[in-house]
């Protein structure tokens, strides 16, 4: 027992739920702004995925990882804008256009990728996001190097958090976003635009989505893969649902589901476990559906999610 | 002026219309790909043609790439008739696939192994199909939500037997044994890789277009999704009706799986489905849920993926087309639908 918690009060283990976290703590976001709204966006794990690549390529060409996060955002926030004008604009089914975006986002991104780069036995890298460790705080034994020797997006994520709360709580736009997820008639009864804020709220998700993606190719891996989100933007889907749609819940599942996935890596390199990996990998999911069957009794979803608003049906 | 009114019914020949509207709107956008990468549009697109039905060995490839998609295709539109909402395709076609694995892995007569994969295949489609329709029934969870989640647990489970019990211990490879022998489907032609699933998915369609449109259960399927309330009201059990319906189109997806080990891989790796159960919600969504039209649906994506890779070999441009034309197809056939809901009608312009 000793053994694991010496493993666990590691500098580089902490560091690292840190960094596993941080692209679902973006992505978890994202995806909570738009299903508070009332749009499921199944379009995630096709957007992370485009944006990931539009952010390596932009940084991979003009030589500005800035440049490559801005990038990764804009792609993102076009694709939350797509997914909005079907759903929202258009009404059209959520879960089949989210499937739809991600099919083709994903498709974009492995056509475009190939595209530029062509096809290479070592997939080309780039100098990515060196660590910035803030003075003084860095220096505060085990916490300190783990938590404030990180990446800049490290950094945006964790002031994401509470900013997000902020937004969504404390915001007249935030009450806006929560009327329309909840009573879409009584919010266009009392003046807020369904349609406009909705659509925000897709847009300023998929700006999140774009962060996550950004995150990925440009501090956590330095390269594009067509592997490199992996089911990532599924795992966000499963977090906002276990943190009951709240941004400092949803923020804790994230990092709840990265220090099981960061001792399921320890496990692994240290040769210590007989539990197969894949087994912790499942975890997020399956609680995520008990979780689901649990909480059904106290409806703690957005009432109007997966429905479309047109003002003529009454 | 014009003005957009809700349509109260649709012509038949709307079916046919929407489709080809949605393929050649993709067509025209994807293009734009083309000619971003350097090639000509119809040389590219006649390439893509020529390798899926150019010759009688083309088309057979196609029909075998389109089999698991049939399947997949008729999986999801039996569910989305009923708005049970399976997003789950993948998961349970991967189930099946696992399930007839370790079936067609005992020694047994060829034709009794056959019958036995089908089984288990099937079952095990149902079986993570249920998962989601009892939650919805027994807790009202979300079907969308908790179907798709699935995929992944049953993909990490497909991960932790190959690459655990099932490891080549020889190569290391992360690969199922193969199945035995006599468990290999028949091959129909000479040459080919035409296999007796290819024939039942074939044969499936117009099973299920039967089962949908002319008996009992299909019209309480059809009605549950139309109104649960009038399916209650005219004495139908609904929650029985979601559960039938998951069954079916699980065991469905199922096989596509079974398909798939028994008919084109004889074994189970990581990447068995390149996306087929995703690929079953473009093609029902095509077919606009219509079990017959799902043939010529997945045929098209059938016929682009294959085609794909000869375009990429003689043009250049990535076989990642593919993808993207699936992705445009699914959401522009979304777009052709609201013609379906609405109308463009001309309005006097003078007042």
């Amino acid at each position: 027992m000793s053994a694991v918690f010496e493993q666990i009060f590691q500098v580089g283990f902490l560091a690292a739920i840190i960094r596993i976290a941080t692209p679902l703590a973006f992505a978890t976001l994202g995806e909570m702004f738009s299903e508070r709204a009332g749009v499921l966006n199944l379009g995630i794990e096709g957007i992370m995925l485009l944006s990931a690549m539009a952010g390596f390529t932009a940084a991979s060409l003009s030589g500005s990882l800035w440049l490559g996060v801005l990038a990764a955002v804009l792609t993102g926030m076009l694709m939350g804008a797509l997914h909005a004008l079907f759903t929202v604009a258009l009404g059209l089914s959520q879960h089949v256009c989210g499937i739809g975006v991600t099919l083709f986002s994903s498709g974009l991104a492995y056509f475009l990728y190939r595209l530029i780069f062509g096809q290479q036995s070592v997939p080309p890298s780039i100098k990515g996001f060196a660590t910035l460790p803030i003075p003084l705080l860095s220096d505060i034994p085990v916490l300190g190097p783990a938590v404030f020797n990180q990446f800049a997006l490290v950094y945006m994520a964790i002031i994401a958090i509470p900013l997000a709360a902020f937004v969504l709580y404390r915001t007249p736009w935030g009450l806006s976003v929560r009327m329309v997820g909840e009573n879409p008639r009584a919010a266009d009864s009392a003046g807020v635009s369904v349609i406009a804020t909705r659509f925000q709220a897709v847009i300023l998700g998929g700006a999140l989505m774009g962060l996550a993606g950004a995150f990925l190719t440009m501090a956590q891996f330095n390269a594009f893969t067509f592997g490199v989100v992996s089911g990532r933007g599924w795992v966000a889907i499963a977090l906002v649902v276990f943190g009951r749609w709240d941004p400092w819940r949803s923020a804790g599942a994230a990092l709840l589901f990265a220090f099981v996935d960061a001792l399921q890596l320890r496990m692994q390199a240290s040769g210590l476990g007989h539990i197969p990996y894949e087994a912790f990998l499942m975890l997020p999911f399956i609680f995520t559906i008990v979780a689901m069957a649990v909480m059904s009794r106290n409806a703690v979803a957005p009432s109007a999610l997966l429905k479309p608003f047109r003002r003529e049906e009454r | 002026m014009f003005r957009l009114e809700v349509r109260t019914s649709t012509p038949a020949w709307f079916n046919l219309a929407l489709p080809l509207l949605a393929i050649g709107a993709t067509l025209v956008l994807c293009s734009g790909l083309i000619t971003l990468a350097g090639a000509g549009v119809l040389e590219a697109y006649g390439v893509m043609l020529s390798a899926s039905f150019g010759d009688s060995y083309a088309i057979t490839e196609t029909l075998v790439r389109a089999a698991p998609m049939i399947f997949t295709g008729l999986a999801v539109a039996v569910a989305f008739r009923a708005k049970f909402w399976n997003i789950g395709a993948e998961g349970q076609l991967l189930a099946g696939a696992v399930a007839s694995c370790f079936v067609g892995a005992i020694p047994m007569p060829g034709a009794l192994a056959i019958l036995l994969m089908a089984l288990a295949g099937a079952a095990a489609g149902a079986a993570v199909a249920l998962v989601p329709a009892t939650l919805r029934v027994k807790f009202k969870v979300d079907d969308v939500v908790s179907s798709l989640l699935l995929n992944s647990v049953i993909y990490y489970a497909l991960m932790a037997l190959i690459e655990g019990p099932w490891k080549d211990s020889f190569s290391g490879y992360p690969i199922s044994p193969p199945i035995e022998d006599s468990a290999n489907f028949p091959v129909l032609l000479e040459g080919t890789r035409l296999h007796l699933g290819v024939v039942a998915a074939l044969v499936a369609a117009p099973l299920i277009w039967f089962l949908i449109v002319r008996t009992t259960l299909g019209f309480r399927i059809r009605v549950t999704g139309e109104s649960p309330e009038a399916a209650r009201y005219g004495g139908i059990h609904v929650e029985r009706v979601l559960i039938s319906t998951a069954l079916l189109s699980g065991a469905l997806a199922g096989l596509a799986g079974v398909g798939e080990v028994g008919g084109v891989h004889f074994q189970v790796m990581s990447d068995i489905s390149p996306g087929y159960g995703y690929s079953g919600i473009v093609v029902a969504m095509l077919a606009r849920l219509n079990p017959l039209g799902v043939v010529p649906a997945a045929i098209f994506l059938a016929a682009v993926m294959t085609g794909a890779e000869a375009m990429s070999r003689a043009t250049g441009v990535p076989a990642f087309l593919s993808d993207v034309i699936q992705g445009t197809a699914l959401l522009a056939m979304l777009v052709a639908l609201l013609f379906t809901a609405y109308r463009i009608r001309r309005v006097g312009a003078a007042q």
